[in-house]
């Protein structure tokens, strides 16, 4: 087969107008008309995106793995195998590794060559895990990036950056915070970020999620 | 290919910006974008590998100047008029300029002219494309093997970024066999591969700046490595 990028070039881009808005309007009615698209699949994308696939799907995963020693170590072995046991596979979430923050060990999930990240358990990437900043910068010196997020870690921590170079998706399982012994899985939840399980974070302590 | 997409370890960005409470999508031609970007009908040849590759090829000052969705918009006007699935033409009316059975916008393989309808794809999404693979050749290296990447400068597509050729790590894990992206990008064939995560010591990325712990992770596949 022929090489399908070769022939590709962006000359067009300057041909077309910078309004984005109607530059996407015109996209898609080409596209309708031709036959190639049906409007309502690209609504129910948009929907499903919107409206089900988040963050609170990779909470409930990180507070079932606080509550059950088993499943937390069935989601560390074979981290799409525990996945999956709840339902949670899918585009972009094929292949999960877990990796479990403590006192001693600080992850980050990051993709420097463009923007991998687990849909089906966290949704759509935020804007500045997609941006040259994070993408640029977390390799080389991720406990600087860390300080912007408000995490000061100490030279006894190991800080250990994942660069998603290939299908793997990563779903970092923030430490449990003091004071949570009684609460249920929902409860639990509720203190895990979507940033807690890229690394940028730590899970909220139960006094400061109650307070807002 | 050496773009500015393989930013790992570059300087100069600024600061991380980030915005609480951000919404999904920020305006709603976003949210069309992704959407047309996820349902349009196949292009003949294309896949995941290719997708990645077409925005590198973009002229670095342009994937600069462009946002997220920006990026994938121009991306998939390009593909689709290097398709001549659509022409520039009619994205410029913003109307089809021939029907659809007659001056044909190029069938997919599989000869399926209707668009795809929402619950296919949604089925698909839950499904999620898999690119592991099986592959008969036993795994090069094995779990605690020391490794150096190879000191390789594809003018093509590669998923070895800068930062990380010609050094010297451990193999971590092993993943499984995948789809080569070098070769698949470049409607090579698919070639698995077996794929390892790679330990490399911060410092042997960034030399003595870098905390004597810290650690970064890779996951690379055979043909990118060398035994050290």
């Amino acid at each position: 087969m022929s090489d399908p990028v070769d022939k590709l070039s962006y000359d067009h881009h300057q041909h077309l107008p910078s309004d984005m808005t109607l530059r996407t309007k015109a996209l898609e009615s080409v596209l309708v008309e031709a036959g190639l698209v049906d409007p309502a699949t690209i609504d129910a994308v948009i929907e499903a995106f919107e409206t089900e696939i988040g963050p609170h799907i990779g909470a409930q995963v990180v507070a079932k793995a606080w509550s059950d020693p088993d499943f937390r170590a069935r989601l560390l072995a074979d981290g799409t195998a525990a996945c999956a046991e709840l339902g949670y596979t899918g585009e972009q979430t094929t292949h999960v590794v877990a990796l479990e923050n403590s006192a001693e060990v600080h992850n980050l999930v990051v993709c420097t060559l463009c923007s991998c990240y687990p849909w089906m358990l966290l949704g759509l990437p935020p804007t500045w895990y997609k941006a040259e900043p994070y993408r640029a910068r977390s390799v080389k010196e991720p406990r600087a990036v860390l300080r912007e997020f408000g995490i000061d870690l100490g030279e006894e921590v190991e800080v250990r950056v994942w660069d998603s170079t290939a299908e793997i998706r990563y779903l970092v399982v923030p430490e449990r915070p003091a004071g949570t012994e009684g609460l249920d899985e929902a409860a639990l939840a509720a203190l895990v970020s979507r940033d807690s399980m890229i690394g940028t974070a730590f899970a909220s302590s139960p006094n400061a999620a109650a307070g807002g | 290919m050496n773009s500015v997409h393989d930013m790992g370890g570059m300087d100069g960005f600024g600061p991380v910006v980030f915005e609480q409470n951000e919404p999904v999508f920020h305006e709603p031609w976003e949210a069309r974008v992704f959407g047309i970007a996820l349902s349009a009908r196949g292009i003949s040849g294309w896949t995941l590998d290719t997708s990645r590759h077409s925005r590198e090829v973009m002229p670095p000052a342009l994937y600069l100047s462009l946002s997220y969705y920006q990026r994938w918009l121009v991306g998939r006007e390009a593909a689709l008029l290097s398709a001549d699935m659509v022409r520039l033409e009619e994205l410029q009316a913003g109307q089809a300029s021939r029907p659809p059975d007659g001056d044909k916008p190029p069938t997919p393989p599989d000869g399926d002219k209707s668009p795809t309808p929402p619950d296919k794809l949604l089925a698909g999404l839950a499904k999620g494309y898999n690119a592991e693979r099986q592959v008969d050749a036993a795994p090069r290296f094995a779990v605690g093997d020391a490794v150096v990447t190879r000191n390789i400068h594809p003018a093509g597509h590669t998923r070895l970024p800068r930062y990380a050729r010609d050094k010297a790590g451990r193999i971590h894990a092993r993943r499984g066999a995948f789809v080569l992206p070098d070769s698949n990008a470049h409607g090579r064939g698919e070639s698995p591969e077996h794929l390892y995560c790679v330990e490399i010591a911060a410092r042997a990325l960034w030399g003595e700046a870098a905390a004597a712990r810290d650690k970064v992770y890779l996951d690379l596949w055979e043909s990118y490595l060398r035994a050290a």
